[in-house]
């Protein structure tokens, strides 16, 4: 019977030793040679890994940044971690620190509330926007608003959207908001957009994304864009295409916000001053 | 005892619920306004050639096939255009609808309005040319255009046409009707589409509970060469066209080709009806059998209803909404829609409209996948509908390809069968629609 056992653990000893001897010798002579600036880089980063910065996820940015030249560097940026985290990269690869870019988050292009928009029909089905939207409209009738279920807030990687007791549309809280884009792809109606925030924390912009005429929009929805075409009065640039305006990101919000939110008949056009925005390092 | 066919692989038993097997087909009349679709097919929507203050009549060409894939509207009416606009459909989205404005029955001159039986079969040309410009499309509920289908490519060969007589859907009883009072009709029209396909058999295909149906076509169709009966199990989803193909002729259509990659094609019986109609009496397809029915219908029956009559005047018809409806659904249970609109008008496609309770048509909340497969057991294609439903999910759409997502026939057995109350359904939808989208 011992004799059994010493053989047995003479034998796979023997395996095990000879495994390791071999798998010592293979993995010096093909040592996969990983730079460590990857590495070093990748530690900076939040490490979300939300695509926002366009790249797969952060071991992806980091490669690209480790291997991009100086010019390309100036183009590559994480909007999540923001200047801080890109000065790091910048001194570790030894190239100029980027310049201040113009802090950005997402608003929702829907006001309709509960009460702007009240709900003519009732939607007992399956607690995701993805699946309301193929089944039907809206309860509140309109095809292109928002439906106020959800797959916002639980897309959101930094929870920054929460759904409003009040109003049931979901909000945005601006500190926490860095900008990523995830709501942008997740919603079905594509009601997010990332619009940049001036100086002085003002905003303006269309909450709504009906195409619909304006009677019937109006039927529904209070606060709904007609396409009276009165904004595109005060500034050029302003296009209404499909009964439908749309305020370029490029417009200043200090200049016209307040003209153009008096002159929408329908308060469609929001014009909004956010106040003691928690600014990042870079500020 | 015929020998019984069935399709291999999954497949449920649900209750069959005909409450309207036996009540014949009654005229639902006229309402004072219609609503025409001008997309009521799969491809693009159809070109509009009239114009507000027309004055139409039944059968009158109302919108133009526009492109290959896509199929011409006929008034179903005689009356006045109204309004060319986007009209709130059956989901709530808005569509194009030309809305006329009812007037006593007029026709067109070549329509032929009498009832008896013509049996002399025109030639193949004039079939063809007959089938593509009344309109037809497949009446089963895809709504594939009639006119691509019998258009057979040079480099295939179609040897069956199997007549699809299979109403798997509980409740839905418009084509057992239609078989049952018209059959003979429907034995003309396969062997019309028979003579434009250029073969010579025809294979009608019933379901085992329709006993009075299978007596009636089982003696016509001796009269007629080439035509035969063949019957299947009941069993959901009998009637979808793969597996049919599988439980009569035995071969398996390949993942995303085509009924005749395997020289079959397949009709429904009252596309077959549809074709008849068209070939025989000139008259284009503007109306349709259409069950009401559900367990909190008053008085369930069979009408046949013009095209773009209001769901809301055949549920007045047959006695209103009790206040026990919970749910109006176009098409059958298990693949029809919930809607939303019932001032939403019917169109080519839609085979029943039910008015569920709160028992029927309860949803339970959402649960854990407990990984028991029985969606797995029960899909009829062999998918893995659990699998799908995780990446739809975790937005993975791109690894439903991998699990054939495209292959699924959206008949809803694994939604039905799973214990969580899941719903898989959707998911695939939603995989099946981003799939779609992407390429």
């Amino acid at each position: 019977m011992s004799e059994l056992i010493y053989t047995n653990i003479f034998v796979l000893d023997g395996v095990a030793l000879t495994a390791a001897v071999i798998l010592y010798f293979v993995s010096k002579k093909f040592k996969s040679k990983s730079n460590p600036k990857v590495e070093q880089i990748e530690q900076c980063l939040p490490q979300v890994n939300c695509g926002a910065c366009g790249k797969v996820g952060c071991h992806d940015f980091a490669t690209a940044c480790s291997k991009s030249t100086e010019e390309e560097f100036s183009k590559l940026y994480c909007p999540v971690g923001g200047l801080t985290v890109m000065n790091k990269i910048a001194t570790l690869l030894g190239y100029e620190e980027q310049n201040k870019k113009e802090k950005r988050i997402a608003v929702l292009r829907c006001n309709g509330s509960c009460e702007n928009a009240p709900a003519q029909k009732i939607y007992d089905g399956i607690f995701s926007c993805q699946i309301a939207a193929t089944v039907s409209s809206s309860p509140n009738g309109c095809p292109d608003g928002c439906l106020h279920l959800g797959d916002c807030v639980r897309a959101c990687p930094f929870q920054a959207i929460q759904i409003d007791e009040k109003t049931s549309l979901p909000v945005i809280n601006p500190d926490k908001c860095t900008a990523c884009g995830v709501c942008v792809r997740t919603c079905p109606r594509q009601l997010f957009e990332i619009r940049p925030i001036n100086k002085k924390g003002e905003q303006v912009y269309v909450a709504c994304r009906n195409r619909q005429k304006g009677a019937i929009a109006r039927k529904n929805c209070k606060v709904a864009c007609i396409g009276c075409q009165k904004c595109s009065t005060i500034n050029s640039t302003i296009k209404v295409k499909d009964n439908l305006s749309y305020i370029p990101t490029t417009l200043s919000a200090e200049k016209y916000g307040k003209e153009l939110s008096e002159i929408c008949p329908t308060k469609a056009i929001v014009y909004r001053k956010i106040t003691n925005i928690k600014e990042d390092a870079d500020a | 005892m015929p020998k019984i066919n069935t399709f291999p692989l999954g497949g449920i038993h649900i209750a069959k619920e005909k409450l309207t097997a036996l009540s014949p087909i009654m005229d639902a009349g006229v309402p004072e306004y219609v609503y025409i679709p001008i997309k009521q097919h799969i491809g693009s929507p159809a070109k509009i050639l009239v114009n507000k203050g027309d004055k139409v009549k039944i059968g009158t060409l109302l919108a133009d096939a526009d492109g290959i894939c896509s199929a011409d509207i006929h008034s179903s009416v005689a009356g006045e255009v109204v309004a060319i606009e986007p009209t709130e459909g059956a989901d709530g989205y808005y569509e194009n609808m030309i809305t006329i404005k009812t007037a006593p029955d007029e026709y067109e001159p070549d329509i032929d309005t009498r009832t008896e039986i013509i049996r002399d079969i025109p030639e193949r040309e004039v079939i063809i040319h007959k089938i593509l410009h009344s309109g037809i499309v497949g009446l089963g509920g895809a709504g594939f255009p009639t006119p691509i289908k019998i258009n057979i490519p040079q480099n295939k060969k179609v040897k069956c046409l199997i007549i699809n007589g299979i109403e798997c859907e509980p409740y839905l009883t418009a084509d057992e009707r239609l078989m049952a009072e018209k059959a003979e009709e429907i034995i003309i029209g396969a062997k019309i589409l028979n003579k434009a396909l250029g073969i010579q058999n025809a294979i009608i295909a019933l379901d085992q509970n329709k006993p009075e149906v299978i007596e009636i076509m089982e003696k016509i169709s001796k009269v007629y060469v080439g035509v035969n009966v063949k019957i299947c199990a009941t069993k959901y989803p009998q009637g979808g066209e793969k597996q049919l193909i599988k439980a009569i002729t035995g071969k398996e259509v390949p993942s995303g080709k085509l009924p005749m990659d395997v020289g079959c094609i397949v009709q429904n019986a009252a596309t077959a009806f549809a074709v008849y109609e068209a070939v025989q009496k000139n008259k284009p397809l503007y109306e349709r059998i259409i069950t009401i029915s559900g367990d909190e219908c008053r008085h369930p029956a069979n009408y046949r209803v013009r095209i773009g009559t209001p769901a809301e005047y055949l549920i007045e018809k047959s006695g209103g909404i009790s206040p026990q409806v919970t749910q109006i659904i176009y098409g059958g249970p298990m693949m029809g829609a919930s809607i939303v609109n019932i001032k939403a008008p019917v169109n080519k496609l839609i085979g029943g409209i039910l008015l569920l309770s709160d028992q029927k048509a309860q949803k339970l909340p959402m649960g854990n996948c407990i990984r028991c497969g029985k969606c797995a057991d029960s899909c009829p294609m062999g998918l893995q509908p659990y699998l799908i439903g995780k990446f739809v999910q975790n937005n993975l759409i791109e690894a439903t390809k991998s699990c054939y997502a495209m292959d699924c026939i959206e008949c809803g057995c694994c939604a039905y069968v799973c214990p969580s109350s899941i719903p898989l359904l959707d998911y695939c939808k939603i995989a099946k629609a981003e799939l779609k989208r992407k390429n």
